[in-house]
């Protein structure tokens, strides 16, 4: 436990020592704000249109035509923003010969892959921090209800480390940090889109390419409610990454 | 505390290693001599734990490499051929995050870091980022890191590669120093470092051992016979050969150099038999003058040179 938090804290320096966390947290909390101002506009005209004015009792629900999509809107700034933060964990170590250190260091695979995967998870966490602030906004000049706010921040959190352990993973196969973020990219970019052509194709399809999507899975947190159904995808998605991570630190050592 | 029992490893096609074994007593410093691509590297990566070997086993510390990794691993402290620094990192940062990763108690951390960084010189650096430092320095926290968690056995590759003349005397004074409680595994191209630093040598060529002895038994060994230097001024030095010739127990007398007057030449003579004696008397008779009589010893260069070329005859 120990060992794991001193590489997640290692790695969180790291991240605060190189432009990527002010570059990762800056670029989504902007992104998320013009989302933010764009749904809030979108929002208003529609809630004047039904003649409630902003928060009034027969408003539209705020819940679901400006949060609910605000979350959803939040997987475009994820498939931008965590190659960056996964890219160089194993890319870097390899390349500059600190995993020399690591791995004659007496730590197990796991304790290093959990604490990398636990760094980046911090940092990811402190970018959704930042959007807390647009939160506490709607709370303030309006009435939300709280629940599908904290369940969408769960589920945030869930396809956030889908990302993060699907580009440790990644990281572990290459030397070069751009050729990882590159590759890392390509990859969430599939897993966001497969889906799209699933209204074209039969019904079986449409259900196995919508359960591979890993967006498509957040929907119904972002209602309010938690799915044990979403939680297995998520919760199973995180520890197959992380299992092939360590595989794969493992059978580089056989290579050499 | 190090024993490597027919440590095989091969990279696919490649046999960087290939069957050796040899074993390093508590409190030794063995030396691991051979040319580029011997498998010096290979071999210390396998006796980490940073690499399984292919064939063969170590025990480093009393445990298994491969059955017992974090116990051995928390025994072993390792100097990669590049020192394993992160860029970003201040000195002390990175030594009290290696301390905390090796398994240094947090109470003590600080202080061993300190004692460490005066022990290695390092601490004027202390607040200086790693990515910073001079090649020297680099080797230095390398050396640092390695020695943090007070491990039985230090396993340094090249530890002096890229050091000037004044930091690799200090290096090897620091060796010495370590070396009295530690058992030490350390690989060089540098010959006199050898003879200066090690009490064995394990001369390795091609991933296979060609050689494990003392420095000096090393020397003695592949001296098949007696060279004398012997230098004479004499007005014909062809006159002189023939005379050097004719001592009794001589095989052969070769030309070396000549000024003028004075010309050198080597002798060669029967292992064990000294002819210095007959050498001197044969000059002097002639009324020749002797400036000079003195033994050539085969320097561990030519001695590496030696069992590191096709005549591996000696095993
Ligand atoms: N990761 C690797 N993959 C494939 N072959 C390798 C690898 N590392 C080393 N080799 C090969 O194994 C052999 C031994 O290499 P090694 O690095 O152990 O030599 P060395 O004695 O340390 O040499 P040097 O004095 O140059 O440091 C070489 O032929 C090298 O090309
Ligand atoms: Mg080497």
């Amino acid at each position: 436990m120990s060992n794991m938090l001193a590489i997640a804290q290692k790695e969180l320096k790291g991240y605060f020592a190189s432009p990527i966390a002010y570059i990762v947290i800056g670029f989504s909390a902007i992104l998320f704000g013009w989302f933010f101002i764009n749904l809030l506009y979108y929002f208003d005209r529609m809630a004047m249109q039904a003649g409630g004015g902003f928060g009034g009792p027969q408003s539209v629900n705020v819940n679901e035509s400006l949060i609910a999509p605000l979350f959803l809107n939040v997987s475009v700034i994820l498939l931008f923003t965590l190659p960056l933060v996964t890219m160089r964990t194993y890319s870097e170590e390899k390349r500059s010969g600190t995993i020399e250190l690591l791995l004659t260091s007496p730590l197990t695979d796991l304790q290093i892959v959990m604490g990398k995967f636990l760094g980046g998870l911090v940092l990811y966490a402190a970018m959704l921090a930042v959007t807390v602030v647009h939160m506490a906004f709607l709370f303030a000049f309006g009435n939300p209800e709280w629940r599908p706010v904290v369940t969408g921040y769960l589920g945030l959190l869930l396809m956030g480390s889908c990302f993060l352990s699907l580009g440790l993973f990644i990281s572990s196969l290459t030397r070069n940090q751009i050729v990882a973020g590159m590759i890392t990219f390509a990859v969430f970019l599939l897993f966001w889109v497969v889906n799209w052509i699933s209204t074209f194709t039969g019904p079986t399809t449409q259900a196995v390419l919508n359960y591979l999507s890993i967006t498509e899975h957040l929907n119904d947190f972002t209602r309010g409610v938690v799915d044990t159904k979403h939680l297995v995808y998520y919760v199973s998605f995180i520890a197959f990454s992380l299992f092939l991570t360590v595989r794969s630190v493992d059978s580089e050592r056989w290579r050499g | 505390m190090i024993e490597v029992q027919h440590l095989t490893k091969r990279y696919g096609p490649t046999t960087a290693v290939d069957d050796v074994s040899f074993t390093v007593e508590k409190g030794e410093v063995l030396g691991f001599l051979g040319p580029n691509g011997a498998g010096k590297t290979t071999t210390m990566r396998v006796l980490t734990g940073y690499m399984p070997p292919t064939e063969g086993r170590a025990v480093v510390a009393g445990f298994d490499i491969s059955d017992e990794p974090i116990e051995a691993k928390r025994r072993i402290g390792y100097l990669p051929e590049t020192p394993p620094l992160y860029p970003e990192m201040t000195v002390r940062d990175y030594l009290l995050f290696v301390s905390r990763i090796k398994g240094v108690p947090r109470a003590s951390r600080a202080a061993r870091v300190n004692e460490v960084m005066e022990r290695t010189r390092v601490a004027d650096v202390a607040t200086r980022h790693c990515g910073k430092l001079s090649k020297g320095y680099r080797q230095r926290v390398g050396l640092a890191q390695a020695v943090l968690h007070n491990p039985d056995v230090l396993i340094l590759d090249e530890p002096t590669a890229g050091l000037d003349p004044k930091q690799i005397i200090e290096t090897r004074q620091l060796i010495k120093e370590f070396g009295g409680d530690h058992t030490i595994i350390l690989s060089t191209h540098i010959l006199p470092e050898v003879s200066q630093t090690c009490h064995r040598v394990v001369i390795i060529n091609k991933g296979r051992v060609v050689a494990v002895d003392t420095p000096d038994n090393l020397t003695a060994r592949v001296r098949g016979s007696e060279t004398m230097y012997v230098q004479v001024e004499a007005p014909a030095p062809a006159d002189v050969q023939t005379a050097l010739a004719a001592v009794s127990g001589v095989t052969h007398v070769s030309l070396a150099e000549t000024r003028g007057p004075i010309a050198g030449y080597e002798v060669n003579s029967e292992a064990g038999r000294d002819v210095r004696r007959e050498l001197a008397s044969a000059v002097v008779v002639k009324g020749w003058g002797l400036l000079e009589l003195r033994p050539l010893r085969m320097s561990l260069e030519e001695i590496f040179l030696h069992l590191t070329t096709e005549e591996v005859a000696h095993e």
